[in-house]
């Protein structure tokens, strides 16, 4: 669906507060950590101590003897399994734990106090054993097997191939075009290798659930969490306890990120509350626990292989993704599925062979994250580019823009860009515009500015992200009318902020034909009651469900003008709807109001017809493929947003500092939604961006133990960290399938940040550098170290 | 368990209501409030003292309230999120962060409506340097703190309250 006229939108495109802003500034929304249920428990975990260990005994008997203690659990007594796409987990470890940090015990008690003394009280015998804690290292044949059972799971067939006796729960390949033929086309092979190191969400509300085991084997759970479908699913196939019989309540939610969009602290919850007799349990992580014991975005190393021509364009790019899954394979092995399809970047490579091998090792997990794989390769990727462009002798622009994808090309998995998709090269057009970009400094340049003692620098990268999802994946509104003609908006897409419950809202409103105020979008998501949704994650809210709620208003309408047409004596298609009436449309005096109709219409003498009024609208992605196992060839996308930042940045010589004066970003949109709300993402996700980009990093011991599982080590960026300017472009060349036009734009915005700033680092400095974070410390080694290229 | 278990008597007050409660000697001024008062609009991002999410105001300054004891608060002044706005009045600061979109998920946006409405009891007129040094202990993940400046500084502009 396409605008054809924008002047006449009304509420789509327009600066519109959120619907839940009053809840928010006034403290009244209720998130699960807020909660309390009557009876209810408070559990605390054990953690293993160390990366890879034996468990060898547990004994809980002291634990079990403190007052107010009303269950105590070890893994030996849970017979479940639980798992994504690869079932590989225990809902406690046992027998092995496999990263330090993993829960390998839990009480419930009357407090979290007791439940704290409880947990101190339990006593586990471990056999440390030697842990892997690089994937590289754990490729090698004779590398401790973090799953020796690895044969042994189930995993989702046609999708993921899980290799028994080795830590690789998949590969995913791409062969595109003849690779061989490719680099003999080329005048220059360039080979370049990056890494970035695992970071965390960092969510403000950590993890929490609330669980009550009920007669009848039925299950009530509160979650903060992006997904009750997909909870609810989980949960069931764990426990083989029939949907039905699960719900799941989602209210508030204080962040996810994707670090909440699967299942966590559920199926534990359960087993506590079940053992307690079904009162009701919540488990809080603390912050330390949200840093080493629930998951985070896996590290990735990469090396990549480019043959280009001489007159600057891509014959041939081969490229090895070995992600760092750490101990599970949770969403891991989809990131790196979708690292892959997507991991040649936003260019037409006739020629591809694409490598991505998702490892398991002994540290916390690895899950999805905003951007799902595309920050990790992008920063290679796009630092790769600008590196060619160099060895060419060409403007990194210019190289960029002769091998973007346009209308006609063919991407790596061989989808046609259509005059459906959107411009990259306008979003680079727009970047390179902002901050002026004119080519690199010249050495002589550089070396002056260096005796000022600060210099600066430029750059630009680019970004492409499509929803990595099912080919099946599908959502329903539901728009219920209430007595006085406004509309309730059911949906189980989860809104922690990106503000898609208010973009459905005025969607709903365009359609409709009515005020937005008058559009109720209720807040707890409930399996029980509101309609199908996959999961609130990859970008996709916005389109599916926008689509989705179009349908629904459509259908609403219909009802509406039908029960008009026999009120009206007129047929269907003499009416029109305007204002919440629908109209004769000869006769524009002679009207009804929908709050006649929608809950049934009462003529003069008391006979009445229709009834309540339901609009439902369902929207399932269209078109998409698994992916061919040996070549990777097929549909993943349902919609490409490209994107494209542009930074300035200046470094002191003489510390590393680095501070940021301008980040210009710009993204294809299709159609804005909501301006301030697309903007306020933007703004977000490129600071989050800026985050993985200069600070963020974890650190492990030796030994494998995490180092840094707090604010005051583990810094995230504050308001005094920002750049001196931003400014945010939203091009609309719209999406022929999406709603009004428009396409996803949630994760974008971190995507290429970290890019950016490292060719940014280059122009400044004439140093490339390949590992993330960038932080002063780094920057001041690598000018230290007199070379330009800092590999460390 | 003993030295858990000891309770004190306290009077506080909170958003102009006085309250005498007993409390044990480790409880936290946030577990105070959320857990006793049944206030929860304060957040406990941390519990440690390093995000901010628990801001409140005591006796007119900014204090992460995770890292004060309850028994501490004992004849002080409290002043949370929830005796913000008057009915269903809105402050301005409040209103000013609905508009730039200040808020997100919402998690971090009662301690931070907290710092920057004392700033502004403080110094109706501050500079954006004063602004982000008032919310620099205030750790938000959604936003990219931009918006909450704006909101801040649109009701410097246009007079608190
Ligand atoms: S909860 Fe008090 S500072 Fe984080
Ligand atoms: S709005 Fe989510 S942390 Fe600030």
């Amino acid at each position: 669906m396409i605008v054809e006229d924008k002047s006449k939108l009304r509420y789509v495109s327009k600066d519109i507060p959120r619907k839940d802003g009053v809840e928010k500034v006034t403290g009244s929304a209720v998130y699960v950590a807020d909660m309390v249920l009557p009876g209810m428990l408070y559990a605390k975990v054990v953690k293993s101590p160390y990366a890879y260990a034996r468990i060898k005994s547990i004994n809980t008997s002291e634990a079990e003897k403190i007052p107010g203690v009303r269950a105590v659990i070890t893994g030996k007594e849970l017979n479940y399994k639980v798992g994504l796409y690869v079932v590989d987990k225990d809902i406690l470890a046992k027998d092995f734990a496999r990263y330090q940090g993993e829960p390998v015990a839990a009480v419930a008690a009357d407090s979290e106090l007791i439940a704290e003394m409880a947990c101190e009280k339990i006593k586990v015998e471990y056999e440390e054993l030697e842990p892997v804690m690089d994937p590289r290292e754990a490729l090698k044949p004779d590398a401790p097997l973090v799953h020796p059972d690895l044969g042994n799971y189930s995993y989702m067939k046609g999708v993921f191939q899980p290799r028994p006796k080795t830590n690789i729960p998949h590969v995913q390949k791409i062969r595109h075009g003849d690779i061989e033929k490719g680099f003999k086309e080329a005048d220059l092979v360039v080979e370049t290798s990056f890494y970035n190191p695992p970071v965390q969400h960092v969510a403000l509300e950590t993890h929490v659930a609330i669980t009550q085991a009920l007669p009848g084997n039925k299950v009530l759970i509160y979650t903060s969490a992006q997904s009750p479908f997909t909870v609810r699913s989980l949960f069931s196939v764990c426990f083989g306890i029939p949907l039905e019989n699960i719900r799941v309540k989602v209210p508030y939610v204080g962040g996810g990120f994707g670090g909440k969009a699967g299942i966590h602290l559920e199926p534990l919850t359960y087993v506590l509350s079940k053992k307690a007799g079904g009162r009701p349990v919540k488990l809080m992580m603390t912050r330390e626990e949200e840093f080493n014991t629930i998951p985070s975005r896996q590290g990735l190393y990469s090396d990549f292989k480019t043959g280009v021509t001489k007159d600057g364009k891509i014959t041939a790019l081969e490229a090895n993704y070995y992600w760092d899954a750490g101990a599970y394979a949770d969403y891991g092995v989809n990131v790196g599925r979708a690292g892959a399809y997507a991991g040649a970047g936003p260019y037409e490579v006739p020629n591809c062979k694409i490598d991505s091998y998702i490892v398991y090792t002994n540290k916390v997990f690895g899950t999805a994250y905003r951007g799902f794989g595309h920050l990790e390769v992008l920063w290679g990727i796009e630092r790769n580019m600008d590196i060619v462009a160099r060895k060419l002798g060409m403007d990194p622009v210019e190289f960029r823009m002769k091998n973007v994808l346009r209308q006609g090309a063919y991407t790596i998995t061989g989808e046609k860009i259509t005059r459906s998709h959107g411009h990259v090269y306008d979003c680079l057009d727009a970047v390179a515009k902002d901050i002026k970009w004119s080519g690199y400094k010249s050495e002589e340049e550089r070396e002056k500015e260096k005796k000022t003692g600060k210099v600066r620098g430029k750059g630009v990268a680019l970004l492409h992200k499509a929803p990595a999802m099912p080919t099946f994946t599908s959502t329903a509104i539901i728009l219920k009318f209430n007595e006085n003609g406004s509309v309730d908006l059911m949906t189980s897409l989860t809104d922690y902020g990106q503000g898609t419950y208010t973009a459905l809202a005025q969607i709903a409103a365009e359609i409709l034909k009515m005020p937005i105020e008058r559009i109720n979008v209720p807040w707890d998501s409930d399996t029980s009651f509101t309609p199908y949704d996959w999961q609130t994650v990859a970008s996709k809210g916005a389109f599916m469900s926008g689509n989705a709620t179009i349908a629904a208003a459509e259908d609403a309408l219909r009802q509406i003008k039908e029960i008009a047409a026999q009120v009206l004596k007129c047929d269907v298609a003499d009416l029109v709807c305007e204002d919440e009436k629908v109209y004769l449309i000869h006769n524009p005096d002679e009207y009804l109001e929908y709050k006649q109709i929608v809950n049934g219409y009462v003529y003069p003498d008391g006979t009445s017809i229709g009834g309540p009024v339901i609009g439902r609208g369902r929207y399932i992605a269209q078109g998409l493929t698994n992916l061919d196992p040996e070549t990777g060839q097929g549909l993943p996308a349902l919609d490409w947003t490209y994107g494209a930042h542009g930074a300035e940045i200046e470094i002191d010589i003489e510390t590393g500092e680095i501070h940021v004066i301008r980040l210009a970003s710009a993204f294809d949109v299709g159609q804005t939604l909501n301006e301030g709300l697309a903007r306020g993402q933007i703004i977000g996700g490129v600071i989050q961006g800026l985050g993985s980009a200069l600070t963020e990093e974890f650190k492990f011991s030796k030994d494998g133990k995490f180092l840094n599982a707090s604010f005051v080590d583990y810094k995230i960026l504050t308001a005094k960290d920002l750049p001196d300017s931003m400014e945010q472009y939203l091009i609309e060349n719209p999406q022929h399938d999406g709603p009004f036009g428009a396409r996803g734009v949630a994760e974008h915005p971190m995507i290429s940040v970290p890019s950016v700033i490292g060719n940014a680092l280059y122009d400044a400095l004439g140093i490339d550098y390949f590992r993330l974070p960038l932080t002063s410390e780094r920057i001041y080694f690598g000018i230290k170290s007199g070379k330009k290229e800092y590999h460390d | 368990m003993k030295e858990y278990t000891k309770e004190l008597n306290i009077t506080v007050k909170v958003n102009g209501r006085e309250y005498h409660e007993s409390v044990p000697a480790n409880m936290t001024l946030l577990q105070f409030l959320r857990n006793k008062l049944l206030l929860t609009g304060t957040k406990e991002g941390c519990g440690i003292g390093e995000c901010g999410a628990c801001t409140v105001v005591m006796n007119g300054k900014t204090v992460t309230s995770c890292l004060v004891l309850a028994a501490e608060a004992d004849g002080a002044e409290i002043r949370t999120i929830e005796g913000e706005a008057k009915g269903e009045k809105l402050t301005a600061l409040q209103e000013s962060f609905i508009k730039y979109h200040g808020e997100q998920c919402g998690f971090c946006t009662p301690g931070m409506i907290m710092s920057a409405q004392n700033l502004l009891d403080r110094n109706p007129k501050p500079t954006r340097e004063e602004i982000v040094e008032a919310i620099s202990g205030n750790l938000c993940r959604c936003t990219g703190y931009e918006p909450i400046i704006k909101a801040i500084e649109a009701v410097a502009e246009k007079g608190n309250r």
